[in-house]
């Protein structure tokens, strides 16, 4: 690295171009904002290895001694975060699966061998997405208080299908629409069953394709508020309802406050980083590739 | 390519179990049936729900009363068209989507540029941006609230203090940034997270640019802002619709950030927020459900353009 640098600053001195110039300062200028950008992210992190009483200070104690109480307090102080963690992890996991076995299928009769009005289907999907969810809150909360669902994991399992499940097959859809038609042909001349159609046809052009989907379907699934809070209470309750109980906190928690967001935030940051270009993908319903 | 064959099936040997039709139909249905489950799945889960709370709004329904449940007519529609509450939810739900969607696809817009050109640290810097959105929405809206608008220790006045320091001077303006700015407090944390969004995107698109066509109109001395007008922005057209589409059928829906941030008090509840009082703690059944119809019919009424928008992107990449 040092050594490109040294390489190539003098190359760079000798021919002084104006373009060179201004290049340098959009580049500068695509670093600051990257940095404005992660700031608050870094400052959650930081504040978190933090005291209570260097986190509340002003101005910022930026060099402070660093400590794990922040992260002690969160896991031991109060009610523990490991239910609502494992509940988030289990209607994330549980329903993604469910989605994907939904909507494998479904994408397969809407590309490969579609139905006759396929662009309905499809178009009925995403409308689906459009209502506003708040909309079917009431009339679920009242059949799952009818039918003793209310604080049940399932439930939100259930509700947390249906809500990726349109995404689900946009994207799907996308990719197997890449699967080349000559290779299908090929295939069903050779007389391969559908199976083996499925196996090493189409899932190795895919299979990118459903871990795209996956991770779209937990993030989302990992982040939803709204019916968790309203469908669950001490039993079922998932991590961004526990952390709800942090936005009228008083006195000193900052430190706290910072360990449970970094600690919640976790798994959706380590799995969007690690498949950065997936996530592209997902976000524009595989339009983008 | 499959109805040849089905044919040629038929006439080679005519099945000995029904006739060609109900061949056909029993072919149509093998056809539909992956399609089904997913299908039958979104129906029972999407849209009985709508149908009862259709049925709610009619109806007098009050968890505080239970006695006094029966049929109410339009009254709940009447309540809920002059509630002042409800217009402003409206309102604010326009201002919050259309500020956040506007402004982060600008930004958006901006750094897609910034980070199309090769430099060094490319990946990193694209790595820093995509960081506020992989944070949990209520998390980030809780960092927001407490550890960056907060007067007293917020590291924004934390911040100014320390840059008037700089200059010597000991009594720094420190803003209550929430109570001054409700609305905009809310906007600004949405703008964070969605802005790696939009930018990713649009960073998409213009990497999809057909780059020898804009090399060739360089060559003949097109300058930048010539080739951004009438090149690139053509080209990021549909990009753009679709982050703008996207976005905004996600906003619409915020309930996160305003629940957090400001517990939709000073001018912030927007429909959502709104429709979870009524139901959550006025217990008002009839009246929430009244609200969640008109809701829904003001979607349709927008989603129509919208899926026209989709629907015509979609006809011109679906080559298939």
């Amino acid at each position: 690295m040092s050594t490109v640098a040294t390489s190539t600053a003098p190359a760079h001195a000798a021919v002084p171009k104006k373009k060179d110039r201004s290049g340098a300062w959009l580049s500068l200028l695509a670093w600051v904002v990257g940095i404005l950008f992660v700031l608050p992210v870094v400052w959650m992190v930081l504040t978190s290895f933090h005291s209570e009483a260097d986190a509340a200070t002003n101005p910022p104690a930026v060099f402070a001694p660093l400590t794990f109480e922040g992260y002690k307090e969160f896991f031991t102080g109060g009610a523990s975060p490991w239910p609502p963690l494992l509940n988030s992890l289990t209607a994330s996991i549980v329903s993604t699966a469910l989605v994907l076995l939904l909507s494998f299928p479904a994408a397969y009769a809407l590309s490969i061998k579609p139905v006759k009005k396929w662009t309905d289907v499809l178009f009925f999907f995403l409308s689906t997405k459009m209502l506003p969810v708040v909309a079917g809150l009431l009339p679920l909360y009242l059949f799952a208080q009818k039918a003793g669902l209310l604080d049940n994991i399932w439930l939100l399992i259930v509700f947390y299908t249906s809500m990726n499940l349109p995404i689900a097959v946009w994207m799907m859809r996308s990719f197997l629409s890449e699967v080349p038609v000559e290779m299908l042909e090929a295939a069903s001349m050779d007389g391969a069953s559908l199976t083996k159609t499925l196996r090493s046809v189409i899932a190795p052009v895919v299979m990118p394709g459903i871990a795209a989907t996956a991770l779209i379907c937990f993030i989302f699934s990992w982040n939803e508020l709204l019916f968790a809070r309203v469908l669950t209470a001490t039993v079922a309750e998932t991590a961004p309802v526990f952390l709800t109980s942090f936005v009228t906190s008083q006195g000193l928690f900052l430190a706290q406050l910072c360990a449970a967001a970094f600690v919640v935030s976790l798994p959706v940051l380590t799995a969007g980083f690690a498949a950065q270009d997936k996530l592209v993908q997902g976000l524009s319903l595989g339009s983008v590739k | 390519m499959t109805s040849v064959a089905e044919k040629a099936d038929q006439e080679t040997r005519p099945t000995p179990s029904g006739t060609p039709g109900a061949a056909r139909r029993m072919a149509g249905w093998v056809r539909r049936a992956p399609l089904l489950p997913a299908l039958v799945f979104m129906i029972i889960v999407t849209q009985l729900p709508f149908v009862a709370t259709l049925v709610i709004s009619f109806m007098d329904w009050n968890a505080y009363y239970p006695d006094e449940r029966g049929f109410a007519g339009f009254d709940n529609f009447k309540r809920v068209f002059t509630d002042v509450n409800m217009r402003d939810a409206v309102w604010t739900t326009i201002l919050l989507t259309v500020g956040v969607v506007l402004i982060s696809l600008v930004l958006g817009l901006a750094i897609a540029l910034l980070l199309d050109r090769k430099f060094r640290g490319r990946g990193a810097v694209r790595t820093m941006m995509i960081a506020p959105f992989l944070v949990v929405p209520v998390a980030a809206a809780l960092l927001w609230k407490h550890a960056l608008y907060n007067p007293e220790y917020g590291l924004f006045n934390g911040a100014i203090t320390w840059v008037w320091g700089l200059f010597g001077s000991d009594n720094p303006p420190q803003p209550d940034w929430i109570s001054n700015m409700p609305l905009w407090s809310v906007i600004f944390a949405l703008v964070w997270q969605w802005t790696p969004f939009m930018m990713l995107i649009l960073l998409a698109g213009l990497q999809g640019r057909p780059l020898d066509v804009i090399e060739a109109a360089r060559i003949d001395g097109a300058s930048g802002w010539q080739i951004f007008r009438s090149m690139t922005l053509p080209h990021l057209r549909q990009y753009l619709e679709l982050g703008a589409l996207l976005g905004s059928i996600y906003i619409v829906q915020n309930f996160d950030a305003v629940f957090t941030i400001t517990s939709g008090g000073l001018g912030t509840a927007n429909l959502p927020y709104t429709i979870y009082q009524i139901f959550y703690q006025a217990h008002d059944y009839g009246r929430a459900s009244a609200a969640a119809v008109i809701v829904v019919i003001g979607t349709i009424i927008i989603a129509t353009f919208a899926l026209r928008t989709v629907s015509s992107l979609f006809k011109e990449d679906s080559g298939r």
